[in-house]
């Protein structure tokens, strides 16, 4: 549970959905933002063979409305923290350290994993959990109910690997 | 207010975006969906917050997004569904997700509320939207060809007209709601 009830959080969300369509003609979405700032990182050691490939000549690596959008949220999610007082300023969460002890680079090291094969995942999929589970399930897009069912049933999987066996 | 693909955004726009963000992140976070053990609950069935959010959402957004569309005031943007793709991309996504905890949104909402474990989740994500673009020449002309059917939408799937598919689907979400909330209060 949050400092507020996941039905009012839930319905600002959708209408938040709403606004970006409205001014922005845009859905919510995040992955393609790591995406493209990759690419502007990938440009630093080798520009020429960054722009050419496949992904990058459709996606530019480039700040636009969706890396504005990312920014934004590390924002966010700093001023909600400090008003319900809830910043963590933790390394390893609670519930990982029970399971697995408080060593960091363990955590690190699967969260670095973790995120690699969730970010390829994304980009083979199309989408994220906000670009296809929220602002595509929305809209009736076929491939995002498909594929939010498939996040799940992996998430389900995995994580009872991990903490039932 | 067209949006042409290729254009820079512009500077109303991206400011525009930053501010969505953060009203994303802000709710992301008092909605408590960016916590670890928050998230993996979900997972391990023994807590039901972040499926209410998502349900939520997708029940507000879809009666305003469709009522808007209905009023001309906007065009959808539907994502192609490639079936091959998008389950072997979901699972592996899933997979991941199972693994650190976060995903690519609660992640940055995650580091922004303090949990800094989240700094090598984003890494990670990085490392791995490279890798996908390394090998992306090769996806698009193998496994992104398999079951191709563009942007199509539930209701065209079941030959349905969009108004009768949506009078009967929401309902039908709506219920699921009220099971979650019931079963898993």
């Amino acid at each position: 549970m949050g400092a507020w009830s996941p039905y009012l959080v839930g319905t600002l969300i959708g209408l938040l959905s709403m606004a970006t369509f409205y001014f922005s003609n845009k859905p919510l979405s995040v992955s393609t933002a790591y995406a493209r700032l990759a690419g502007l990182v990938g440009k630093l050691f080798a520009k020429g063979h960054t722009e050419n490939l496949k992904f990058y000549q459709e996606t530019k690596p480039k700040i636009e409305w969706g890396v504005m959008l990312v920014f934004g949220m590390l924002l966010g999610a700093f001023i909600a923290a400090v008003s319900s007082d809830e910043f963590a300023g933790a390394w390893v969460p609670v519930l990982w350290e029970q399971r697995f002890g408080a060593d960091l680079g363990l955590r690190l090291g699967m969260a670095f994993i973790g995120g690699a094969i969730m970010a390829f995942g994304a980009r083979l999929a199309g989408g994220c959990t906000s670009g296809h589970g929220i602002s595509g399930a929305l809209q009736l897009s076929v491939s995002s109910w498909i594929v939010l069912a498939c996040f799940f049933v992996a998430a389900i999987a995995t994580a009872h690997l991990l903490y039932r066996l | 207010m067209k949006y042409t693909p290729g254009k820079a955004d512009s500077p109303r726009q991206l400011g525009l975006g930053l501010l969505f963000g953060v009203a994303f992140g802000f709710l992301l976070q008092k909605g408590g969906v960016a916590r670890y053990e928050v998230l993996m609950g979900q997972f391990l069935l023994t807590d039901f917050t972040v499926i209410k959010v998502i349900l939520t959402a997708i029940i507000v957004g879809m009666l305003g997004i469709f009522s808007l569309r209905a009023l001309g005031l906007v065009e959808l943007n539907v994502k192609p569904t490639r079936y091959a793709a998008n389950i072997a991309g979901g699972l592996l996504f899933g997979v991941g997700l199972g693994v650190l905890g976060y995903c690519p949104g609660t992640g940055i909402v995650a580091l922004g509320q303090g949990n800094y474990d989240a700094i090598a989740g984003i890494t990670g994500l990085l490392a791995g939207s490279y890798l996908y673009a390394e090998t992306s020449g090769y996806l698009a002309s193998t496994i992104e060809k398999i079951g191709n059917r563009g942007g199509i939408m539930l209701p065209d799937m079941l030959g349905m007209r969009l108004a009768v598919f949506l009078a009967l689907f929401v309902p039908l979400l709506i219920v699921g709601l009220f099971a979650c909330a019931r079963l898993a209060p």
